[in-house]
C-alpha cells in the first residue's frame, strides 16, 4: 500500500499513531517487520510511536491507568522506536496555534519522489561505503532509543510530570457535560487528532500513519454520513488526508480486514494492549457509533461482500474543491475538524434546514465584500478599536455559544449542541476562536481600505 | 453417550471483560447424552463462564457478529462454525473485534 501510493518520502519522520488495539499494533509490527527485512522493499522512513493514554475521558481509576500504562511502556520498549506518550489531559495546555492552518504546501509530486528516492540513496551509498554496521543514521537510532522521550513535555515549564489533578478533573468534567455517547466519541476523537497534529509538529514528523482497518473505516463511512459530515467523506476515510497541510495523516490498514488483522496479530504473537474505551460495555444503540458497528457487521455475517462494498465506495471518493472557492484560497475552516466549511449560501437548503433565521443571520461569512461597509455586529465598529477586551465583550454579550458555532461545520455543530456549556472546552480551543474572530474584524476593515482605494483610482483615473 | 471433554477457552480483544477479565479458562465439561459441539459449548458458556451482559457476546445461538472463532488457530467458518465437534484438548478463542472490546 504505502509502495503503491509513493506517499512517504525516504528518510522522512513518520509517527505512528498506537492505540494499543489490534490494529495498530498490527501496523506497528509490520513497520517494524519492513525496517528490519534486507530486501528491496525495505520501508526507509524513520518512524516513531504516540500513545495517547484516555483513561481520564473513559472514567478510569489512577490505579488502572497507571497499570495499563505500564503495560504499554514494556510494549513500546519491545517495538525499539522513538515513542511519545502523552495523556489527554494535555489538551489544556495545546497553544491556540494547533487550530491555525498551516500555510505550507504539503510536499509531493511523483517527480519529486523520484528524486528524494535518488538523493536518499546516494546518501545511504556515501554511508555504505564508511561502514554498514556503523551507519551513522543506525548509531543514532540506537541514541534514541537509549532516550526515549517520554512524556514529552509540550510546554516547557508544565507538565514534566503526570498530568495534574485538576486537568484530569476539567477533563472529567468536559466529558460529563457531554449529554450523548455519540457527541462523546466525536469530541474524543477530535482532541485526540489535535493532540496527535502537536507533537507531530513539535517533533518534526510530516507524516501520521493511524491503523483505521478497511472494516473500521467502512463503519466510519457510514457513521460520518449519519453525523452530518458527508461533505469530508473523502477526507475523513480516504488513503491520505492532507487537510492540515503540513502534516499528513496516512491510512495503511485500509487494506485489511479486521479479521485479517486479528489472525495475523494471533499468529504472529503481535503484543497488543486492551484499554477500555469511552464506549466499552455500552449497549448496542448508546450511539451512532454503536449502531452503525451493529449494522454493518450484522449485514457482513449475511452478505460477506458488505464492508469491501462500502470501503471501495470510499476509495471512489474525490477530494474535489468546493465550486465557489478558488483552488488557490481555500475558504473559512472548520474550528474543530479542520475542514473546509461546508457552510454556505449555495447548500442552506441541507445545511440550515434546522436553524433559525437569526442563526443564519450570523453565519453569513463575514468577510463578504458586499457586507464589508456594514458590519453584521454593531458593537465591534471599525474605528472604535478592536481590542481584545471590545471584542470579548461582544462574544460574552451577544451569544458565547453563537460566536463558537459560525466558526464549525455542519457535523461539528451538531455535536457541539450535545454540550451543555462550552466554557469547560480546553483553553486552545475557546482562544483560537477568538483570534479567528478578530481576524475576521481585521480583514473586513482591510478591504474596506480596499474597496475606497481602489475607487479612488478609479475616480482619478476618470478625471 | 460422550464422554466429558477438557477444553481450553481464551478470550481477546476486550471479550474477556465479560468474563471477570480472565483471558484462559481451562474447563471440564461434563459427559452428555449428545456430542459436544460449539453450539452446546456456547450454551455452557453462557450458563457457567459468562458473567454479565450475555447480549454483547451471545446474540440468537451464535456469538454476535463481530467475534471471531478460532478453534486451534483455525478460522471456525472452515470447520463448520456452530456444528464443528469438540475434541478433547481443543483450544476455542473467541476474539472481540468490535470498538471498545
Amino acid at each position: 500500500m504505502l509502495g503503491k501510493n509513493r506517499l512517504i518520502f525516504p528518510g522522512e519522520k513518520v509517527l505512528l499513531a498506537w492505540s494499543g488495539g489490534p490494529s495498530s499494533s498490527s501496523m506497528v509490527w509490520q513497520v517494524l517487520e519492513g525496517l528490519s527485512r534486507d530486501s528491496a522493499k525495505r520501508l526507509r522512513f524513520v518512524p516513531g510511536i504516540i500513545y495517547v493514554d484516555e483513561g481520564a475521558a473513559c472514567g478510569q481509576s489512577p490505579e488502572n491507568r497507571a497499570k495499563t500504562l505500564a503495560e504499554v511502556k514494556l510494549v513500546l520498549q519491545t517495538a525499539g522506536m522513538p515513542w511519545h506518550l502523552v495523556a489527554l489531559e494535555e489538551v489544556f495546555s495545546l497553544p491556540p496555534s494547533v487550530l491555525q492552518h498551516s500555510t505550507q504546501e504539503p510536499a509531493g509530486t511523483e517527480g519529486a519522489y523520484k528524486a528524494a528516492v535518488d538523493s536518499f540513496l546516494r546518501q545511504q551509498h556515501v554511508l555504505g561505503v564508511e561502514g554498514a554496521e556503523n551507519s551513522p543514521s543506525s548509531v543514532q537510532r540506537e541514541e534514541q532509543l537509549c532516550r526515549p522521550h517520554t512524556r514529552d513535555p509540550l510546554d516547557p515549564q508544565s507538565l514534566a510530570g503526570s498530568p495534574t489533578a485538576a486537568q484530569t478533573a476539567a477533563l472529567a468534567r468536559l466529558f460529563d457535560s457531554v449529554k450523548t455517547l455519540t457527541a462523546k466519541e466525536e469530541l474524543l476523537q477530535t482532541l485526540r487528532t489535535h493532540l496527535i497534529l502537536h507533537v507531530a509538529r513539535a517533533h518534526g514528523y510530516s507524516k501520521v500513519m493511524t491503523g483505521d482497518s478497511c472494516t473500521r473505516l467502512a463503519i466510519k463511512l457510514m457513521t460520518n454520513l449519519a453525523l452530518g459530515r458527508g461533505a469530508f467523506l473523502a477526507w475523513d476515510t480516504g488513503f491520505s488526508d492532507e487537510r492540515h497541510r503540513d502534516v499528513v495523516v496516512v491510512r495503511p490498514m485500509r487494506d485489511y480486514t479486521l479479521k485479517e488483522v486479528a489472525f495475523y496479530n494471533r499468529l504472529f504473537a503481535v503484543p497488543s494492549v486492551f484499554t477500555p474505551a469511552i464506549d466499552t460495555k455500552a449497549p448496542e444503540k448508546a450511539s451512532i457509533h454503536r449502531l452503525m458497528e451493529a449494522f454493518i457487521l450484522r449485514l457482513q455475517t449475511q452478505f460477506p461482500s458488505t464492508v469491501s462494498t462500502v470501503y471501495r465506495t470510499s476509495e471512489k471518493l474525490v477530494k474535489a474543491p468546493r465550486d465557489g472557492h478558488a483552488a488557490g484560497s481555500p475558504g473559512p475552516r472548520c474550528l474543530l475538524c479542520m475542514c473546509t466549511l461546508d457552510i454556505d449560501d449555495a447548500d442552506s437548503a441541507t445545511a440550515f434546514g434546522a436553524q433559525t433565521s437569526s442563526r443564519l443571520s450570523q453565519m453569513q461569512p463575514p468577510t463578504l465584500p458586499a457586507e464589508a461597509g456594514t458590519p453584521t455586529v454593531p458593537c465591534c465598529s471599525p474605528g472604535v478599536g478592536r481590542t481584545q477586551g471590545c471584542c470579548r465583550a461582544t462574544c460574552g454579550r451577544g451569544d458565547p455559544r453563537a460566536c463558537i458555532m459560525e466558526q464549525l461545520c455542519y457535523g461539528c455543530q451538531v455535536n457541539l449542541k450535545d454540550l451543555r456549556s462550552l466554557d469547560s472546552l480546553p483553553p486552545y480551543i475557546l482562544a483560537e476562536a477568538q483570534l479567528r474572530r478578530q481576524r475576521a474584524w481585521v480583514m473586513q476593515e482591510v478591504q474596506e481600505y480596499l474597496i475606497e482605494d481602489s475607487d479612488d483610482e478609479a475616480e482619478t483615473g476618470q478625471s | 453417550m460422550a464422554a466429558p471433554l477438557s477444553v481450553e477457552v481464551e478470550f481477546g480483544g476486550g471479550a474477556e471483560l465479560l468474563f471477570d477479565g480472565v483471558k484462559k479458562h481451562q474447563v471440564t465439561l461434563p459427559g452428555q447424552e449428545e456430542p459436544w459441539d460449539i453450539r452446546n459449548l456456547l450454551v455452557w458458556i453462557k450458563k457457567n463462564l459468562l458473567k454479565e451482559r450475555p447480549e454483547l457476546f451471545i446474540q440468537g445461538d451464535s456469538v454476535r457478529p463481530g467475534i471471531l472463532v478460532l478453534i486451534n488457530d483455525a478460522d471456525w467458518e472452515l470447520l463448520g462454525e456452530l456444528d464443528y465437534q469438540l475434541q478433547d484438548q481443543d483450544n476455542v478463542l473467541f476474539i472481540s473485534t468490535l470498538h471498545g472490546g
